[in-house]
């Protein structure tokens, strides 16, 4: 049995390895085997001679023996490896095949199950599809293959002692040829118990030769090669699991997309996002001049700024007061008016005002750099794997399901998202082939967008309006609460109403809902703008009474200071005086610390709201209809208050416009950002369980468009926005006199000129002179727009050529189709081919074949009708056309040429093409067949 | 996404030390039905485990195509896997099994009907089992037109193993499978 087996083997390990000798892959450590044998082979020459001689008459013997095995069979005829038969042998081998291909198939029939032949089918599908890939090289191959060949068998009837270096060349490629197998054996759809015959033969013959031809080093060394490559692939694996494990929230945001879509879950990675920058404004606004501050500034009760004033002591440690960020926390380190305008501080000599500037600056710049960056970065995303959309409910089909879940709540929501993301792609199919009345669709948007003008308009008129009374209320006495709150109160009105009715006139539109969402969201941020205005319009008027009152203040200051010095110098001399405290130091409003009050306020009573909404509008809501629709005459969950849907828009706004207060407010309120970072991260926290737990998907579930940058935009804007006032205040406001880093001096800016002056070398401030020249800076400008104006207009036509070659490929692949469609109309030409080849077919048709036809085709005529066989096979591809869809032609066609490749180079049999080479001209024939099955 | 150890401990599954491998998977194997499974594998026993006793292993429980694995990869395919069959299966399911060998078990396992094709209603078995029956028949019926629309090159209204193959070695995440 040993014996016998080997030699099946060998005629399998000859096939495979031609076989896989074409393949790309190469065999590193076979390379390296050659070489190093390549030094020592002349001393073993003759022991090896020997032993591959009495393997290649093993081989010769064992040849006879070899039609035992039906899977031989199989192999012998995908790789036409029979060229190394003797021809003598020939006509003695095929009477005796045919004998036993008959009982052969007699037996599969009974013996195998359904799937077997389907698989075996499949088996020759995919080698047929490595042979065609092969192309050339395989034809190279094999020519050395059969030189081999010859050479065994003229060695074997020479004399016994001419040992020629192509035997061990030979023995060595046979080495090489079941090592090669030896590894790529996991990649053929073969049984198991073939597979371990098939490896044990192989692994014994490599074994036993090796050694004889020095390569048991190599073994070693390929082995440990082998398992560092598999080690390095499972620790890049688990390097990338470990990656997104550190992504914060990633899991929480998949599970909520999972359920909910994309489209929520894009804003929990904007507020992700958000936080990210939050975090790094933060480090850069603590870290530069909170810290410094506490660490090496002036300590608390110090100065008059640094210390409550008299007045307020009372009161200052009172929640209610806090609340306001009144008493202490106003004379806190969080905001603009603690610090000292002391140019340096501590033993480091800390440039704290300075350092305030560049940290207020800097919070803009990194964050325009950064919310620039990653909208280049989005864009480049979206349009780099734009174009792989030729597949995508075949590849949600067949690949979403990760087969590595084995955890029931995994499972659960993977099922979910698979679900979410079919209803997705399904929305956007769906929206992509609605036929409409185009012109009814248009007139309705026009009305709809004349609407939403107009309520825009309106509000906007009634805030102005609102606004202008409460100037004049403002000036008035005794007013009510109403005429004090009224511009408040219109503003959450509208804020609270206009939304829903935007998206009530939206409906008119009909737009696809992520386009409709851009539209919303577009319309409540014009409305948002106007409470912005509101806000920034009353703080101004704020400030510029701040500033007048400071006027008055100033000089009262500045005569208790002096009276109090002189009265103390005047009364004696001698005695120092006692210093004023600083608590009962007369001071000026400071109104940039009252503007960063009113920002830490407003932010604070904005989460507060966002969370009680939340609460009351999402979780009572969804507790109070889960639990009393037990007891309520109708159904609450299907009817009126039913469960809430996740706001996207309404939360995207909130958070862009809440980041335009941080910006504008963390000037005068360095502390704001940590409250912000704060906020950010419970609000990741409160809102991810908000949606799990009583929020239902959308009606329509859609795909966030791929890059965020609607929001990004937004973003951008508000930025934008909020550097203006700042900005004004920085430049054209004069500071406080007696609170914040640059009090004393006309500007804020003039702590640059200062550092620039006392600093650095007197060029430097020469240059900075020049730069800040009119007549430099607007030649620049105009530079830059003009550069922005080129690249503009590059990027527009690589659009456009991007879309032409879009257009080019769709319209390949519709011709591809096409012609493989009409492919049945050429058919009768290659039958014409296949025609004359028939009569070698006959006789010699393997038993696969029947089972193919047996399965596919109606006519598959029985394996005893041999000499119609022919005939029914060539005619079949006609028939299943003129069948119609019963008949998968095909299939058919991926047999026959299979066929006839291996068939053709048998040695006897007339060669149709005069070729000097036998497997040649069969695989040539095959070849113009392949690429139909292949593909 | 949860890994399973098990699942890639067998990537050397026919390197040097497959034996060990070997003896592991037969622990699992053997685990599986002790009583009826012989610790001793050296006589090579016919023995094959029903489809019910696999399907209940961790690495198959949740999955949706289960009973399709364990059928495609069972000689007779009626889904009792021989220990042959199971290392089998072990192996195509591992990471490092190559594409076109992944291609042709997953083709084997989406064709419910066997007929060597996937058709409409293959897709709808798939469908169902994918999203656990939460779509509308319209739902279906349209994703179902879909694929064959964008994978069917051959216009014969199913997928055949070349348009499967086609389709599915673009995937960019089909190595997964």
């Amino acid at each position: 049995m040993g014996k016998k087996k080997k030699s099946t083997l060998q005629v399998i390990l000859e096939d495979a390895g031609i076989e896989f000798d074409g393949e790309v892959e190469t065999d590193t450590e076979s390379e390296e085997d050659e070489e190093k044998n390549k030094k020592t082979s002349k001393q073993r020459l003759r022991e090896t001679g020997r032993a591959s001689r009495l393997q290649s008459k093993k081989q010769e013997k064992d040849k006879e023996e070899k039609e035992d095995e039906e899977e031989d069979e199989s192999k012998e005829e995908d790789n036409g490896s029979q060229q190394n038969r003797a021809s003598r042998r020939k006509n003695y081998h095929r009477k005796n095949r045919d004998g036993k291909k008959a009982r052969e198939e007699g037996g599969q029939k009974k013996d195998r199950g359904k799937t077997v032949p389907n698989k075996d089918q499949k088996e020759s599908e995919n080698k047929e599809k490595k042979t065609t890939k092969r192309g050339k090289e395989g034809e190279n191959k094999q020519k050395k293959g059969r030189k081999n060949s010859t050479s065994s068998a003229s060695s074997n009837s020479s004399d016994e002692e001419s040992l020629s270096e192509e035997e061990l060349a030979m023995l060595k490629e046979q080495v090489e040829q079941k090592k090669k197998l030896i590894s790529t054996m996991r990649n053929k759809p073969w049984r198991m118990v073939k597979k371990l015959s098939v490896l044990r033969e192989a692994q014994d013959f490599v074994e036993k030769f090796e050694g004889a031809l020095g390569k048991g080093k190599g073994k070693k060394l390929y082995a440990y090669k082998m398992m560092m490559a598999k080690k390095w692939v499972k620790f890049k694996r688990d390097f990338e699991n470990f990656k997104t494990q550190c992504i914060p929230w990633e899991m929480k945001i998949k599970e909520v997309e999972s359920h909910f879509g994309s489209s929520v879950a894009s804003y929990f990675i904007f507020l992700r996002w958000m936080y990210g920058v939050n975090l790094v404004l933060f480090g850069l606004i603590f870290g530069l001049v909170i810290i410094p501050e506490v660490l090496m500034g002036m300590p608390y009760g110090s100065l008059p700024r640094k210390t409550v004033p008299r007045a307020e002591q009372e009161t200052a440690m009172d929640f209610s007061v806090l609340w306001d960020f009144e008493g202490y926390i106003k004379y806190s380190a969080l905001f603009y008016g603690y610090y000292n305008n002391q140019r340096t501080i501590g033993w480091l000599k800390y440039r704290l005002p300075m350092a305030y500037f560049m940290v207020g600056i800097s919070v803009f710049g990194y964050s325009l750099m950064v919310v620039i960056r990653s909208m280049a970065r989005n864009a480049n995303e979206s349009t780099a794997d734009g174009d792989d959309d030729n597949f995508i409910f075949s590849w949600k089909m067949f690949t979403s399901w990760d087969y590595l879940i084995g955890n029931p709540e995994t499972a659960d929501n993977k099922f979910a998202s698979i679900t979410t993301s079919f209803k997705e792609s399904i929305v956007d199919e769906q929206e992509s082939n609605k036929d409409e009345n185009i012109h009814l669709r248009r007139f309705l948007r026009v009305l709809a967008n004349v609407l939403i003008i107009c309520c825009l308009c309106g509000s906007g008129y009634l805030i102005y309006f609102v606004v202008k009374r409460s100037q004049t209320f403002s000036k008035m006495q005794n007013v009510g609460w109403y005429e004090r709150n009224e511009v408040e109160i219109v503003m959450s009105l509208l804020g609270m109403f206009c939304p829903p009715l935007f998206e009530t006139i939206a409906a008119l539109e009909n737009y696809h809902p992520r386009i409709g969402l851009k539209w919303q969201l577009g319309r409540i941020f014009a409305l948002f703008l106007g409470n912005l205005y509101t806000f920034l319009l009353a703080l101004m008027d704020d400030v510029n009474e701040k500033l007048a009152e400071e006027d008055v203040v100033k000089n009262i200051t500045h005569w208790t200071l002096l009276g109090h010095h002189n009265s103390s110098a005047g009364n004696d001399s001698t005695v120092t005086p006692p210093p004023l405290d600083p608590a009962d130091v007369p001071r000026g409003p400071c109104w940039e610390t009252t503007v960063g009050i009113e920002f830490v306020r407003l932010t604070v009573s904005d989460i507060l709201v966002t969370y009680i909404t939340i609460l009351v509008g999402d979780f009572i809501r969804a507790c109070f209809v889960r639990f009393v629709n037990y007891c309520w005459c109708w159904d609450l969950e299907a009817g009126f208050p039913s469960y809430a849907e996740f706001d996207i828009s309404g939360n995207v706004l909130g958070l862009v416009f809440n980041q335009g207060m941080i910006w504008m407010g963390s000037f005068y309120a360095p502390g704001l950002v940590g409250i912000n970072v704060l906020r950010l991260l419970t609000s990741m926290y409160f809102q991810c369980w908000a949606v799990m737990s009583s929020n239902v998907p959308h009606a329509r579930v859609f795909k966030a468009s791929k890059s965020n940058n609607f929001y990004m935009g937004l973003l951008l804007l508000i930025l934008f926005l909020s550097l203006l006032p700042v900005a004004y205040t920085i430049m054209s406001l004069p500071p406080s006199f007696d609170c914040g880093p640059f009090s004393g001096k006309k500007r804020m800016y003039d702590v640059i000129q200062e550092t620039i002056e006392l600093d650095f070398p007197l060029f430097v401030a020469k240059i900075f002179s020049y730069v800040a020249n009119p007549g430099l800076i607007i030649p620049a400008i105009l530079l830059m727009v003009l550069t922005i104006y080129y690249l503009n207009a590059v990027s527009k036509a690589y659009q456009r050529a991007n879309a032409e070659l879009k257009k080019k490929m769709q319209m390949q692949r519709e011709e591809e189709k096409n012609k493989r469609n009409n492919k049945a109309s050429t058919n009768p030409m290659l039958q014409d081919l296949e025609d004359l080849l028939t009569p070698n077919m006959k006789t010699e048709s393997p038993p696969k074949h029947a089972e193919d036809k047996k399965i596919e085709s109606p006519n598959g005529s029985s394996p005893a009708r041999k000499p119609g066989r022919g005939e029914a096979l060539a005619g079949s591809p006609m028939a299943g056309r003129r069948g119609a869809a019963l008949t998968p032609p095909s299939q058919v066609f991926v047999a026959q040429p299979r066929t006839l490749g291996v068939w053709a180079p048998y040695p006897g049999q007339p060669r149709p093409w005069g070729h000097p080479l036998g497997p040649v001209p069969g695989r040539g024939r095959g070849q113009p067949c392949f690429p139909r099955a292949a593909r | 996404r949860l890994k399973n150890p098990l699942l890639f401990e067998q990537e050397q599954l026919f390197l040097p030390v497959w034996q060990i491998c070997r003896f592991w998977l037969h622990g699992r194997y053997h685990e599986m039905a002790p009583n009826v499974v012989p610790m001793d594998y050296t006589k090579d026993p016919d023995v094959k485990l029903p489809m019910q006793l696999i399907i209940n292993m961790p690495e198959l429980k949740e999955n949706p195509f289960k009973e399709r694995i364990v059928e495609s990869f069972s000689e007779d395919g009626e889904g009792s896997l021989s220990f042959n069959d199971f290392v089998d299966m072990f192996s195509v399911l591992s990471e490092m099994a190559p594409r076109e060998l992944k291609a042709i078990y997953a083709f084997k396992i989406y064709d419910f009907n066997t007929d060597n094709f996937i058709c409409k209603a293959d897709l709808e078995k798939t469908l169902n089992k994918l999203t656990r029956e939460e779509l509308t028949a319209e739902e279906i019926t349209l994703v179902c037109e879909k694929v064959i629309e964008e994978a069917d090159m051959d216009g014969d209204g199913k997928l055949g193993f070349a348009d499967f193959e086609n389709m599915i070695s673009k995937a960019p995440d089909f190595l997964r499978i």
